[in-house]
């Protein structure tokens, strides 16, 4: 038997929190009426940045859509964060006796979902405006799934640690986004292998971005109850 | 030297920063300083290749080891606050991290006029020490940020998971920068591969030795305002305790 009692308790705590959130994000649309909008301006702004230039644009391609990956997990973990903060909804997850690593697991899956939906469409986009071919499918997915995994484990850590902040705004971007800079550099390189723009292995970028998730996934998890009981 | 006017008891006086040991250690320090000026300029040979810009190693490489000695420092002090809630080591993490962001911030600026004409650039994205120590700046900038949110015990443990993500992931942001040019221009160890001539050797490792017991000073001073400022706000709460005490006691006197 490899599986306890409390282990499955806490998947199942987790699966709950994450349902929880992403039904929340179902009914307000925040994630399709906001989101999503703001990324394609973004990719349309670097389309004017760059003066529409297609060969620019194609090389580029790859940092270009990391980066609004990278604005978009800043408004994701802000919107998830903002939820656990409106109405003591943080102290009431607490009274419920869940785990403080299955609240982070679930949240961090949520955010997860939410920015792969953002992905796929930012994929989409890319391919329209500016060009992209995709040269190697498994290894696009899989860097999308990685590296996510990654941006969400870090950045709900970071989304707990500053809520209750009044300038959490501000501050979440100047720590998130250093932290993030392991990820933009990996996933940029990994995709430039997908979209065969430059002969890298692009798998091998997937190992330190595997290593980037799993590190900050278990610290999250290790530190995400301090950080929801004391602050 | 800061100065703090404490009440205690109905008494008047003035608390410091500074002691006999700090006094001396801060005249060693300026001493120290005006000889390690008189090497580097007029007694440390010029280099055959880098010319006087090599002087810029005297400040350069005691600031950089200085900041990783500060950081270290800081993620230490944030491990023991969320461990052993130690106020004394949550004071140090502060104290060594905003001694340490002036000196990541001096490694930066004299490294890059140094690269001026040693790499006839500022700036190169291909070093990877270089683009590792500014990010690794960006991360502690983030952690003052926090720390500049409150004085509380809430902000201290933000600002410890805040000083442990970034000591974590220092050695991931290294490695990606490594892997990303799959080159490096900073030269090699000097201290190691025998290159230098004897005096600017010297020269280097006092430049380390002086740096090291200004950091040391620095860190003193620092710890102690810290110190006064908390007792300042555990003081502040335990007069207003004791005035809502004394109001209680009035209330029930005059009421019976």
């Amino acid at each position: 038997m490899w599986s306890s009692e409390p282990e499955v308790a806490m998947w199942r705590d987790a699966r709950l929190v994450a349902l929880k959130d992403l039904q929340i994000e179902w009914r307000s649309r925040t994630t399709f009426s906001q989101v999503v909008p703001f990324a394609g301006l973004v990719l349309v702004l670097f389309g004017f940045a760059l003066d529409a230039n297609r060969p620019v644009l194609e090389r580029a391609t790859s940092g270009l859509f990391w980066v609004t990956v990278l604005f978009v997990s800043n408004l994701a973990v802000q919107r998830s964060t903002s939820i656990e903060t409106t109405d003591g909804a943080r102290r009431a997850l607490l009274l419920a006796g869940i785990e403080p690593a299955s609240v982070y697991v679930g949240k961090a899956v949520a955010v997860a979902v939410q920015l792969l939906l953002v992905e796929m469409l930012l994929v989409g986009g890319v391919i329209v405006l500016y060009g992209a071919e995709i040269q190697d499918w498994p290894l696009l997915i899989a860097t999308c799934v990685v590296a996510t995994a990654g941006i969400a484990g870090a950045g709900t850590l970071l989304g707990a640690l500053v809520a209750g902040v009044r300038a959490r705004e501000t501050v979440l971007p100047v720590l998130l986004l250093p932290v993030l800079a392991p990820v933009l550099i990996g996933a940029t390189r990994a995709f430039d292998d997908a979209l065969g723009s430059v002969a890298v292995d692009g798998w091998a970028w997937l190992g330190l971005l595997a290593g980037f998730g799993a590190i900050n996934v278990v610290l999250g998890a290790l530190a995400y109850g301090v950080l929801l009981e004391e602050t | 030297m800061t100065e703090t006017p404490t009440v205690a008891q109905g008494e008047t006086r003035t608390v410091g920063t500074a002691s006999r040991t700090t006094w001396w250690l801060g005249l060693v320090v300026l001493v120290g300083t005006v000889a390690l000026v008189l090497l580097a300029f007029f007694v440390a040979p010029e280099d055959d290749e880098q010319r006087d810009a090599v002087r810029m190693i005297f400040i350069h490489v005691p600031a950089a080891f200085l900041t990783y000695v500060a950081f270290v420092t800081t993620a230490i002090g944030s491990i023991m606050w969320l461990w052993k809630r130690s106020v004394w080591w949550d004071i140090t993490a502060y104290a060594a991290a905003e001694i340490g962001v002036i000196f990541c911030a001096l490694t930066l600026f004299t490294g890059s006029i140094w690269g001026r004409p040693t790499w006839n650039t500022y700036w190169d994205w291909g070093d990877v020490r270089l683009v590792t120590t500014l990010i690794l700046f960006l991360l502690m900038v983030g952690y003052l940020s926090v720390r500049s949110m409150g004085d509380d015990e809430a902000t201290s443990t933000r600002a410890a998971v805040v000083g442990l993500i970034a000591m974590i992931n220092l050695p991931i942001v290294n490695r990606s920068v490594e892997w990303w040019f799959d080159r490096t221009l900073h030269q090699k160890s000097s201290l190691t591969d025998g290159n230098l001539e004897d005096m600017t050797l010297f020269t280097m490792v006092f430049g380390l030795v002086v740096f090291g017991l200004f950091f040391g000073w620095a860190m003193i001073h620092r710890f102690r305002v810290g110190w006064l400022e908390r007792e300042l706000r555990v003081g502040d709460l335990d007069d207003a305790l004791a005035a809502r005490r004394a109001e209680a006691i009035d209330h029930q006197e005059s009421s019976t």
